[in-house]
């Protein structure tokens, strides 16, 4: 009966309105930064957000890895962005020194040119999948497995030094080198624009004025995302593996009195995390050109964000949390202020954070850790 | 070991090892190289020791740690580089009332928060923020006209004391902001989940270091020099002065962990819910520790701006922000002694030993043998280097435990069919 004699004050008071109130004044300044340039030149707006649906796509193949990690052994996997490093590495040397993605025209010199370069390129993109994949089961057996009962943080401080050792020893000069390296596409870059109907631009043609522009790397890289995207969520949701998956996440000592290798399926885990961070690698190479032995901090650090701001654990979390992100990057950078995007991305994250203590798909923490 | 003892031990010990270093640097016997690396060592075991006492002692996953420590660099540099290069003591007196101010507008504010009950740490933090923002704008206001006479009367005083206090309070002042910044931040931030609030805090050092690229342009300190790194700051940190800051940092330490904050900084690590339930103040806990352990982070920031004379963003990138974290671990989770000796040996042997131990034109191995050396050291010891262990003096002295003598007493048999027969 005490909240009816409250006066209006104290009700005022008492009301979480003030900490809304600041959320809502921050809200409605980014909403007024963007929407004011942004109604004034419509196509670059479009264009800003195709250019962040690239972006967001590489990233949620990145963040998945983070998230299936660390649903099930709750371990920062800060080696991840590394692997990514390494998965485009792979198919740098793939198309640059062994001209993997010409093998099948060479082979069958009767294919028609598209079919025989579109099987090379899915074969660089596999095979860089693949060395990912063993990649991490080995780091996953070497480093991590041996710690499984050791106090949480020792996991991470070797998940930080197994970062480190790839980078730097990618550095050294008879392994990657520690120079910027152009990247060589299996494909030519074909581009169309829209303006008045789809046009394809004439190589070496400025495009005009007031169109967008996309290429069929934007496609291929939608294309492939939502492929590998549909192929985990059939593991994880229908068959048996996904199954012992999601009970070893939900609880490990019982999956293991109901016959779960643990280890096994936890392997499988870093694996499959593992292949799509390859599969990104090779993407996000393609439409970025230019490839050395720290480009996966950054994209790493970024779709680990994404994960975290989806909820992490959560698969859609994380596909929704890098869309948010390649989004709000894009638009930081191009109509708010280009140094500080990363800034803004981290104050993202932090405002989510604290609307939503744990993510947008997040559960709330079962037990402390 | 009785107290009175190790007490004796501790300090004759480090002030032996005080002239010592102090003895072999002035006779030139110990090369300029190894008196920085010692230096250098010092200073991360001062960062270190505060994140012990964030992560270690209170259980808090903090990778902010690293930002605050930007920001005391940068703090401190920025006023000692006003005074010994544009000759006034403006970078002082400014940022010396912004921290009066902002603790004083941080006390009121808290009154009010405190009196309205049942207010979240989000709108709390809008309060905070707008008392800053205030007390801020006052300072500077207020300060412009006490830039002259301050600077004339430290004129008045030889230059080579004049420089030392300012200096001296530089340090000071450089913990001081760094700590009323963590108290805001950490506010809203300590409430989020261990997890989390290590995402967080690594976004505190992000934004910092991204703040730091732009500062000349965005925040408009042009001496800074944005991302080109800020030049022409003194030398100033001389063996003694790293020396004694450790000193005073282990002693506060030392003597906190032994008080009844620390046991119950403690208790909060262990389990919060019943810390609680024993009636402790967990959120107050958390944000003592937290502010704390970033005020030790500005300090040693303030040291290692004056150790070069050079600053730059770079040195603030987060995957630098792990080292302390490394050190920390390496050295035992909730050990003192542990972090020191963890801090000097990280800076020894990382930057000195492997240096000269790897053959010529190997220099690129050495990241690739520490993080080697890292895993091995994770894989054999999880525990850390020390686990809990602590030296006598750091150790902690617990109270001999209360047992009232009534209970011990054998119950008369006369009791016992009274209790069975309830």
């Amino acid at each position: 009966m005490e909240n009816e004699r409250l006066t209006f004050i104290d009700r005022m008071i008492k009301g979480k309105w003030i900490g809304k109130l600041l959320l809502t004044v921050i809200v409605l300044f980014a909403v007024w930064g963007v929407g004011n340039k942004a109604i004034h030149n419509p196509q670059l707006f479009i264009q800003q957000i195709i250019n962040g649906l690239q972006l967001g796509f590489v990233y949620a193949l990145i963040a998945l890895g983070y998230t299936m990690v660390y649903g099930i052994v709750r371990l920062i996997n800060f080696a991840h962005g590394d692997v990514f490093m390494v998965g485009a590495m792979v198919s740098y040397f793939a198309v640059g020194s062994f001209h993997l993605h010409q093998w099948p025209a060479a082979a069958f010199p009767g294919l028609p040119n598209f079919i025989s370069l579109l099987i090379g390129t899915i074969s660089v993109i596999l095979l860089s999948m693949a060395i990912c994949a063993i990649l991490a089961v080995t780091i996953e057996r070497i480093a991590y497995k041996p710690l499984r009962n050791a106090p949480r943080i020792s996991a991470l401080i070797t998940a930080i030094g197994v970062s480190f050792f790839l980078e730097y020893f990618g550095a050294l000069p008879f392994v990657f080198t520690p120079n910027f390296i152009t990247y060589k596409r299996p494909y030519e870059i074909v581009t169309w624009y829209i303006k008045d109907g789809i046009h394809r631009l004439e190589a070496g043609k400025a495009p005009p004025q007031g169109g967008i522009l996309f290429s069929n790397n934007l496609i291929i890289i939608i294309l492939v995302t939502v492929l590998l995207l549909l192929s985990l969520t059939y593991i994880v949701q229908k068959t048996k593996i996904g199954k012992a998956m999601r009970a070893s996440a939900y609880d490990k000592p019982t999956s293991r009195l109901m016959g779960i290798n643990v280890d096994g399926i936890i392997s499988i885990t870093f694996a499959l995390g593992a292949a799509l961070a390859g599969a990104a690698g090779v993407l996000y190479a393609t439409a970025y050109p230019q490839v050395f032995f720290w480009m996966g901090i950054i994209p790493g650090l970024k779709a680990f964000i994404a994960a975290v701001l989806g909820g992490i654990g959560s698969i859609p979390g994380a596909f929704v949390g890098a869309l948010i992100m390649g989004q709000a990057e894009v638009l930081a950078a191009g109509y708010i202020s280009t140094p500080m995007r990363d800034a803004i991305a981290f104050s993202i994250l932090i405002l989510v954070l604290l609307v939503r203590p744990t993510g947008i798909y997040g559960e709330p923490e079962r037990e402390k850790a | 070991m009785n107290t009175q003892r190790s007490t004796l031990i501790f300090w004759l010990v480090f002030l032996g090892f005080l002239i010592l270093i102090q003895a072999l640097i002035g006779t030139g016997l110990l090369s300029n190289f190894w008196a920085t690396l010692l230096k250098i060592g010092a200073v991360m075991s001062i960062v270190s020791i505060g994140l012990n006492l964030i992560y270690g002692f209170n259980g808090q996953f903090s990778l902010g740690q690293w930002g605050f420590y930007a920001i005391g660099a940068y703090t401190a540099a920025d006023i000692t580089y006003r005074w010994t290069q544009l000759h006034n003591a403006s970078g002082l007196v400014v940022v010396l009332l912004v921290v009066l101010l902002v603790s004083l507008a941080f006390f009121l504010v808290a009154k009010i928060v405190s009196r309205l009950r049942g207010l979240d740490a989000l709108s709390a933090f809008t309060l905070y923020l707008i008392g800053l923002l205030i007390a801020a704008i006052l300072a500077v206001m207020v300060g412009k006209g006490l830039i002259a006479p301050i600077t004339n009367i430290l004129n008045l005083l030889p230059a080579e004391w004049a420089i030392q206090i300012v200096f001296f309070l530089a340090v000071i002042l450089g913990g001081c902001i760094a700590a009323e910044i963590s108290y805001i931040f950490g506010l809203p931030v300590l409430t989020l989940g261990s997890d989390y609030f290590g995402i967080a805090t690594l976004g505190f050092t992000i934004i910092v270091k991204v703040l730091l690229d732009n500062s000349d342009t965005l925040l408009g300190f042009t001496e800074m020099k944005g991302a080109r790194g800020m030049v022409g700051i003194p030398k100033l940190t001389s063996w003694i002065w790293v020396a004694v800051f450790l000193i005073a940092v282990l002693v506060v330490t030392r003597n906190l962990l032994h008080s009844s904050h620390g046991r119950a900084m403690i208790s909060v690590r262990e389990d919060e819910i019943a810390a609680k339930a024993m009636g402790i103040n967990v959120a107050q806990q958390k944000t003592i520790t937290f502010v704390l352990g970033s005020f030790f982070a500005g300090l040693a920031g303030a040291l290692y701006a004056h150790v070069n004379g050079f600053l730059h963003p770079n040195t603030f990138n987060f995957i630098k922000s792990f080292d302390p974290m490394i050190i920390v671990v390496f050295g035992g989770l909730g050990s003192v002694s542990g972090t020191v000796v963890a801090a000097f040996t990280w800076a020894l042997v990382l930057e000195g030993l492997l240096r000269l131990v790897l053959p010529q034109g190997f220099e690129t191995w050495r990241f690739v043998v520490y993080p080697l050396l890292l895993l091995i050291m994770m894989l054999l010891r999880p525990q850390g280097l020390f686990g809990a262990f602590e030296f006598p003096y750091l150790r902690q002295v617990l109270p001999r435990p209360f047992q009232p003598r009534e209970l011990h007493q054998p119950p008369s048999p006369a009791d016992e069919p009274l209790n069975n027969g309830a």
